[in-house]
């Protein structure tokens, strides 16, 4: 029983941590049809940046309290919006309009230009910002002593999960964007500037894996390689759920967390060989993902 | 007595609420020209892709030749002898015109050589610069298709529906998209080139002009259904034709 | 230029470069004759993908079938002691070439991303089981000994790459460069083109592009999973980190945008500068590398999507 209520917290928060660091990867998709490689750098460099900038704050002042989510937060939204902006102005939009494989390759060059600029910015050492993480004590669930920060990100992240999909769903320029996602040129002739939709859509696209990579820092040491491991993780969960699909993107973190989970309780080799039959039976059997619509041809 | 080449039996196909055909019999006889009319939406292009195994019909039966082809493949209605041309042109955009027709004579035609031998070859490249010269396309060989008019587009992808020489052909609305100008220059063309290879054709078709010039029959379809058959003056005079088809009451104007 | 030429004029290439690289051998230095021993056999993978791409595929997981010939040469050298090159080159291409037709079924249906991703997903498995597999050396992997031909040993004194090994190598690859350039022109490489260009003409003209899909996907797999054995003979090592992990396909889709997909030699020329780069940036940039590789990248699809090969056209002027 307490394995049992172990598994299903242990997977609930690893499906937040998988949902947080994909969400970003999949609305871009879903916007612009871009399947960006890169999201795995803006994760890795939102976790060095979100770590350097924690670790030097509690090195002047040893007993800093919840400043240091403020100074997270500050690190995902710096990151998200330089680095947003330079991959989409910079590089995407000389490539809009080629085929869609042309424009994964494109982001995956400029993942290869980010892994060696991380290299040469924060160098091979590893990083690690644990304080964060332990600002809101332990808490017991069934009889099991879980960290407060790791079960904050359920919570944390059904919210961000809910406000975007809010946003798309409930306000005026979220309708505006699916008129975009729909068609691009009837949009445009509507008088929607979709050149800014995309800009947009990118920086949030990009703050939101940075802020993946910033949540992230105080679990994991933050070494050179952890972008690398993120990006095939994170399109497993989205083709899982659909490509493009906030909605799938939360059900297939569920369904990976639950499945890595498992793995790791009862037969921990297995777990990444189980996260990949997940998302090979899916491209299988339905390639447009669970929740994803197949596009119709007329002829 | 001409053979029955093409026979349909109660096809029925829904999409959704939507009722794309329901109880559809027609039937072809061989060397006929048959013209298919009526408003968008009628079923006319269900109809061609339920023959030509695009799509597999809910209910009823195809026979071609007398043989049951319900439920086969593209490739096998095409094998058995029935093709298309599509409303759009469906080419390799980035070939060019004697490319598109390399390759459909070589992957397909009577010519095609064996797969582990080079396509190009003498009798491939004649069939496919005699085919351009049948459709009157050759000043335009050496151009890639997404650079060409829409009126070249039309008649490559008809040419390119010909090769193999099937034994019926469907032209889904061969001259839309065409000035009014060159229609009949096209339409032309097209029998022409079509009564030299001896093809049975089922065309298309909204212009009235059209279909009363190059068909021996007309079906006029509306909601998935037949609403007439026969000669086009009988069919083109037909009341209820008139009305939801040819899209003007019967002793009015047009209206624009 | 007519294509019949140019499959003669490729032919006959192929044939000068292959003499040209056996009469070499006495000249060339140890790490010289290594590079292009490891080009061949990585271009050949690239040769493969080459044939994905006139396909309009791109496949993120061909390191699943360089993992495949190299731990099929690697196990049967291993476990069944068999030293023969050929006989491991045959058994990694049979080995590959199982795997694919059976995968081919699910693949066949899937087009752009789709393909790209399920192929990742297919090599992601194979590395989770790789590297977790005792008995397939896990992270480690295994050494294979030195490859014997038809019954003659090299000298035990020559060290790895003997004149065997590398004429081995070129010849193999010649052959089946010849045949594929071959293939491409033909019926089956033509209906390539049709798939890439617009499917549905291709089944209207009664040709199976799935079908079609599928013996490309199984002569790709075949071709990396020889590359592969060349590689696990020349380098005398396999491990699932350099074979089938994802970064090891994307270097391979890498190499063959650096290349294009213009001539069956494109493949091996941008290996062979790939490799000739890596050496000498590993050497005096090691943290430059991939930065060089993402820059060269982005410049090549923005100024020169034919790849290399595009050059050489470019340079000739086009179809003189």
């Amino acid at each position: 029983m307490i394995e049992l209520a172990a598994i299903v917290v242990d997977s609930l928060v690893y499906a937040s941590w998988l949902f947080i660091v994909s969400i970003g990867l999949t609305l871009i998709f879903g916007v612009m049809n871009v399947l960006n490689v890169a999201h795995g750098s803006l994760y890795a460099l939102g976790a060095y940046t979100a770590a350097w900038a924690v670790g030097m704050y509690v090195s002047g002042a040893p007993d800093a309290g919840f400043e240091l989510l403020a100074i997270m937060l500050v690190a995902a939204v710096v990151v998200g919006v330089v680095v947003g902006l330079l991959i989409e102005r910079g590089v995407l939009r000389w490539v809009y309009g080629r085929d869609e494989i042309v424009i994964v390759l494109a982001t995956y060059a400029v993942f290869l230009v980010l892994e060696d600029v991380m290299k040469l910015i924060f160098g091979p050492e590893s990083y690690i910002a644990f304080q964060p993480r332990f600002l809101f004590g332990t808490v017991s669930v069934a009889g099991i002593p879980y960290v407060g920060y790791d079960l904050l990100l359920v919570p944390v992240v059904a919210l961000i999960g809910l406000g975007i999909w809010a946003a798309i769903h409930r306000t005026r320029p979220g309708k505006l964007l699916i008129a975009v996602i729909h068609d691009r040129e009837i949009a445009a002739a509507l008088g929607i500037n979709v050149t800014r939709f995309f800009t947009v859509t990118f920086l949030c696209g990009a703050f939101l894996g940075a802020l993946g990579g910033a949540l992230s820092a105080p679990l994991i040491s933050v070494v050179p390689g952890i972008g690398v491991e993120l990006i095939v993780l994170a399109f497993a969960v989205v083709v899982i759920g659909g490509l493009g699909s906030v909605e799938g993107a939360a059900v297939g973190a569920l369904l990976v967390g639950l499945g890595r989970t498992a793995a790791v309780f009862f037969r921990p080799e297995l777990e990444l060989f189980v996260v990949f039959v997940v998302m090979t039976v899916v491209l299988a059997v339905r390639p447009e993902g669970l929740f994803g619509k197949p596009k119709a041809r007329r002829i | 007595m001409p053979e029955v080449l093409l026979e349909t039996r109660g096809l029925g196909k829904r999409f959704g609420a939507v009722v794309a055909a329901e109880d559809v019999n027609v039937s072809v006889t061989a060397g006929e020209i048959v013209g298919v009319i009526g408003a968008n939406g009628a079923g006319k292009t269900t109809f061609c892709n339920m023959v030509t195994g695009y799509l597999t019909p809910d209910l009823g039966q195809i026979l071609f030749r007398g043989k049951d082809i319900t439920g086969c493949t593209v490739g096998q209605a095409t094998e058995a002898g029935i093709h298309r041309s599509f409303q759009i042109p469906q080419l390799f955009p980035g070939l060019t015109v004697y490319e598109n027709l390399l390759l459909a004579v070589g992957v397909f035609g009577h010519r095609r050589p064996p797969w582990w031998q080079p396509l190009v070859r003498p009798e491939v490249e004649n069939e496919a610069t005699a085919i351009m010269e049948r459709y009157r396309i050759a000043e335009s060989a050496t151009t890639r298709v997404d650079r060409l008019p829409q009126g070249v587009r039309k008649l490559l992808d008809i040419a390119m529906a010909m090769v193999g020489q099937p034994a019926m052909i469907l032209l889904d609305e061969p001259t839309s998209g065409i000035s009014t100008k060159e229609k009949f220059d096209v339409m032309g063309n097209v029998i022409d080139a079509l009564r030299k290879s001896a093809a049975t054709v089922l065309f298309v078709e909204h212009d009235m002009e059209v279909v009363g010039r190059y068909a021996d029959r007309v079906i006029a379809f509306r909601e998935g259904r037949v609403l007439a058959d026969g000669t086009p003056g009988v069919v083109l005079e037909d009341p209820a034709v008139i009305e939801h088809v040819v899209g003007r009451r019967p002793g009015r104007a047009p209206d624009a | 230029m007519t294509l019949l030429r140019r499959v003669r004029l490729t032919t006959a290439g192929i044939a000068v470069a292959t003499a040209a690289l056996l009469a070499l051998w006495p000249l060339l230095p140890a790490w010289a004759a290594h590079t292009v021993g490891v080009s061949l056999g990585g271009g050949l993978v690239v040769l493969g993908l080459l044939i994905l791409i006139r396909f309009g595929l791109v496949s993120f997981g061909q390191g699943l079938f360089f993992a495949i010939g190299g731990y099929a040469a690697a196990l049967a050298n291993q476990f069944l002691g068999i030293t023969d090159m050929l006989v491991l080159s045959v058994a990694g291409i049979a080995s590959a070439g199982a795997v694919a037709w059976a995968l081919g079924y699910i693949v066949r249906g899937h087009r752009g991303i789709f393909f790209a991703m399920l192929n990742l997903a297919f090599s992601m498995i194979l590395f989770g089981i790789l590297a977790k597999t005792v008995v397939l050396g896990s992270t480690d992997g295994f050494s294979v000994g030195v490859p014997t031909l038809l019954g003659f040993a090299p000298d035990p004194e020559a060290g790895r790459l003997t004149f065997m090994l590398f004429g081995y190598i070129v010849v193999f690859t010649a052959v089946v460069a010849w045949w594929v350039d071959r293939i491409l022109a033909s019926p089956i490489g033509y209906a390539g083109q049709g798939v890439r260009e617009n499917e549905l003409r291709l089944r209207y003209l009664g040709v199976s592009a799935r079908g079609a899909v599928h013996i490309a996907y199984i002569a790709a797999a075949k071709l990396a999973a020889l590359g592969g054995v060349f590689t696990v003979l020349l380098i005398g090592h396999v491990t699932p980190e350099d074979t089938a992990y994802w970064t090891k396909s994307g270097e391979f889709v890498f190499v063959a945008i650096l290349g294009g997909s213009g001539n069956v030699a494109a493949p091996f020329i941008a290996q062979t500068v790939f490799e000739l780069v890596r050496t000498f940036a590993l050497q005096y940039a090691p943290d430059a590398w991939q930065m060089l590789l993402g820059i060269t990248l982005l410049l090549v699809i923005l100024f020169l999507p034919g790849g290399l090969w595009s050059l050489a056209d470019r340079l000739r002027g086009r179809d003189a």
